[in-house]
């Protein structure tokens, strides 16, 4: 979990660079590095991120929530014990709220009961981005949703426009409801929204994201989405796949193997 | 000028005693909400908007309503309304203003809300919304600050003012136009997703707020002995009349295409505010209330009859208000969230606190409102206005 002081450097200065030339060295180290997910020894790069849901493998398992857990802890995404106040970043759904265009009364059993997990789709064509006053939520050159808690004004439009769910409001100090801080990624304060980031922190250090790492089924499979080698690529080749309301035209980013 | 504020009778200062104990009393409130966060509103992650945000959109409306007043005089000369219009654009002062509070008190951390500028987002609806506020609260300030001042001098105001006053009015048409599109560019929430909100919500304004002068109006007559007389208030209750039967027409229009179409996700907000869905039935009563005095306004208003007696006048303005109030103000916003993207259906009710901060800037409004009329009655009694 630990990061040293020369990687944290590392790191800041990589993300600096790419702030202040944006577009133009993003795109020169992604043509450089990434004709698929390459470990560079610390950043895990890729022209656009995307992940595959196997729903079969997903619900193996009865109440499994490994992925779940493992999110939770790592982002520190408080619990509170009623839904009002309720934060999650990535959750199981019932199948019909989660794709409700699909849901017939003779569907196939086992998916119709099925809980697919659920997080933020990073769009292609994110409303919350288009939407939001402050671009406190703006897309990464790799596609990754990303939110900035320290310019949020806690308007909530974002939560409005996602046609989702998947965006949350801080509306209390969190900070208790913690159960344990990981100090490695911030808490935030009240009057934010947040949301899954694609770990995009763990990117950063060469991790996977958390939830794909800690589900033992393998029913999460991140990847780039560019690379036709990609192990998402693959799937998606050779399964037949749905994403959340396609006719909204947001291009989820997120893929569910039925 | 503002100096005319300070004299006054016992039941001036009274009034402004009993609303400045509300507006202390919502502040204690938004006190509270601002050390513990907006959890102690009624607000949820499936209702993420509610009260503050409703009473915001209905109050941009009466904003854009002084146009009502504002076009007549000015464009086609329609001296009636001399000694109304400054009326009216210290109504919608006043609403400008509380609008602005609504949004204010409605941020999850209020003291970044200039980000809004320091940041510009020209494909944010949000961002223009704040924009056209903004212009509006000052092209009305400006205006009427020179058109009163030279009132008061007894010389003809400048003449630079006449292509601000024309500009005044595209701009009060923007403002709704503009907070309509906050909704209405969703493709998350099919409530909004129309066409025609826009010109709903301008003809639901058009409605409401020259009701809510005539009341205005009809309440200076009785107490402070300020009389506009009878043609002008005839007059509004035409232009009432015209945007009540429009609002109303629009409204069945929307019903039309979300009942005959019969798809699912624009049926379940109606079904929802009409009757209720999963034994959530908060707002049906609300709402079957704001019909039936939607149709008793309707009869008051298109009866030349009954709109020319100055009482049923005045009825007539209360059931507009009412009607089209609980229509924005409560079910409008709330319904865009039930059932939420998930299809849930999730209760929302304001919470004390929330409805204490809510009439508190409803207060604060009045106050301005107060103060301006004030002004404006005792400057005018001055010069002698006829």
């Amino acid at each position: 979990m630990g990061i040293n002081r020369r990687g944290f450097i590392k790191i800041a200065g990589l993300s600096t660079l790419a702030g202040l030339t944006g577009k133009a060295t993003l795109g020169v180290l992604a043509e450089e590095e990434a004709q698929q997910v390459v470990q560079t020894g610390e950043m895990l790069k890729a022209k656009r991120w995307a992940m595959v849901v196997d729903l079969h493998k997903c619900q193996q398992k009865k109440g499994c929530t490994a992925c779940i857990d493992a999110c939770h802890s790592v982002h520190n995404v408080p619990n509170f014990d009623n839904p009002k106040d309720e934060i999650k970043w990535i959750w199981k759904q019932d199948f019909e709220g989660a794709f409700p265009s699909q849901d017939h009364e003779f569907l196939k059993a086992d998916i119709r009961q099925s809980t697919p997990v659920v997080f933020c789709n990073h769009c292609d064509n994110p409303p919350c981005v288009r939407v939001c006053p402050t671009q406190s939520t703006w897309k990464r050159e790799d596609g990754i949703v990303m939110m900035d808690m320290h310019r949020c004004i806690g308007c909530r439009y974002c939560v409005v426009a996602c046609p989702y769910g998947s965006r949350s409001f801080n509306w209390r100090d969190p900070r208790p409801f913690i159960k344990e801080i990981d100090p490695d990624f911030p808490t935030r304060s009240r009057g934010v929204v947040e949301k899954c980031n694609f770990c995009a922190d763990r990117l950063a250090r060469g991790k996977i994201p958390a939830c794909v790492e800690a589900c033992e089924e393998k029913a999460l499979i991140f990847g780039d989405l560019e690379d036709p080698e990609s192990e998402v690529r693959e799937l998606l080749r050779n399964n037949i796949t749905i994403r959340r309301k396609p006719s909204l035209g947001t291009n989820p980013e997120i893929y569910y193997i039925v | 000028m503002i100096e005319k504020a300070l004299i006054g009778g016992k039941r001036y200062w009274g009034w402004l005693a009993v609303l400045s104990v509300v507006i202390i009393l919502g502040l204690l409130a938004y006190l509270k909400q601002f050390n513990t966060g907006l959890a102690i509103t009624g607000l949820s992650r499936d209702v993420p908007w509610g009260f503050y945000i409703a009473q915001f959109t209905f109050l941009v409306g009466v904003a854009a309503s002084a146009v009502m007043v504002v076009l007549p005089y000015y464009l086609h000369n329609f001296k009636d309304f001399g000694k109304m219009t400054i009326l009216g654009e210290f109504l919608a002062i006043s609403s400008v203003i509380m609008c602005m509070l609504f949004i204010f008190v409605d941020m999850g951390n209020p003291i970044r809300i200039v980000n809004v500028f320091l940041h510009p987002t020209p494909h944010s609806l949000m961002f223009w919304d704040s924009v056209v506020l903004m212009g509006y609260l000052l092209l009305n300030v400006v205006i009427s600050q020179v058109t009163f001042n030279s009132e008061r001098k007894g010389i003809a105001p400048p003449k630079w003012i006449k292509p601000v006053i024309v500009l005044s009015i595209p701009w009060a048409v923007s403002i709704h136009t503009v907070t309509a599109f906050l909704y209405s560019g969703l493709a998350a929430r099919p409530f909004w997703l129309t066409a025609i909100l826009a010109p709903r919500f301008l003809a639901s304004a058009f409605a409401a707020g020259p009701a809510f002068l005539v009341i205005l109006c009809l309440v200076m007559k009785k107490f402070a002995n300020y009389d506009v007389g009878r043609e002008p208030l005839k007059k509004l209750g035409v232009i009432i009349a015209y945007a009540m039967s429009i609002n109303i027409f629009f409204v069945l229009l929307e019903l039309f295409t979300a009942l005959y179409s019969d798809i699912p996700e624009h049926m379940h907000h109606f079904e929802y505010l009409f009757f209720g869905l999963d034994g959530n039935d908060f707002l049906v009563p609300f709402m079957w209330t704001s019909e039936i005095l939607a149709v008793v306004s309707l009869v008051l208003l298109l009866v030349p009859k009954l709109r020319q007696n100055s009482t049923l006048l005045g009825l007539a303005c209360v059931t507009v208000i009412v009607s089209l109030w609980i229509d924005k103000g409560m079910g409008l916003v709330i319904t865009g969230f039930i059932p939420s993207t998930l299809g849930q259906v999730v209760k929302y009710v304001p919470t004390l606190p929330e409805l204490m901060i809510t009439i508190s800037i409803y207060a604060i409004g009045f106050l301005v409102l107060t103060v301006l009329y004030k002004v404006a009655i005792a400057v005018r009694e001055e010069i002698g206005y006829k």
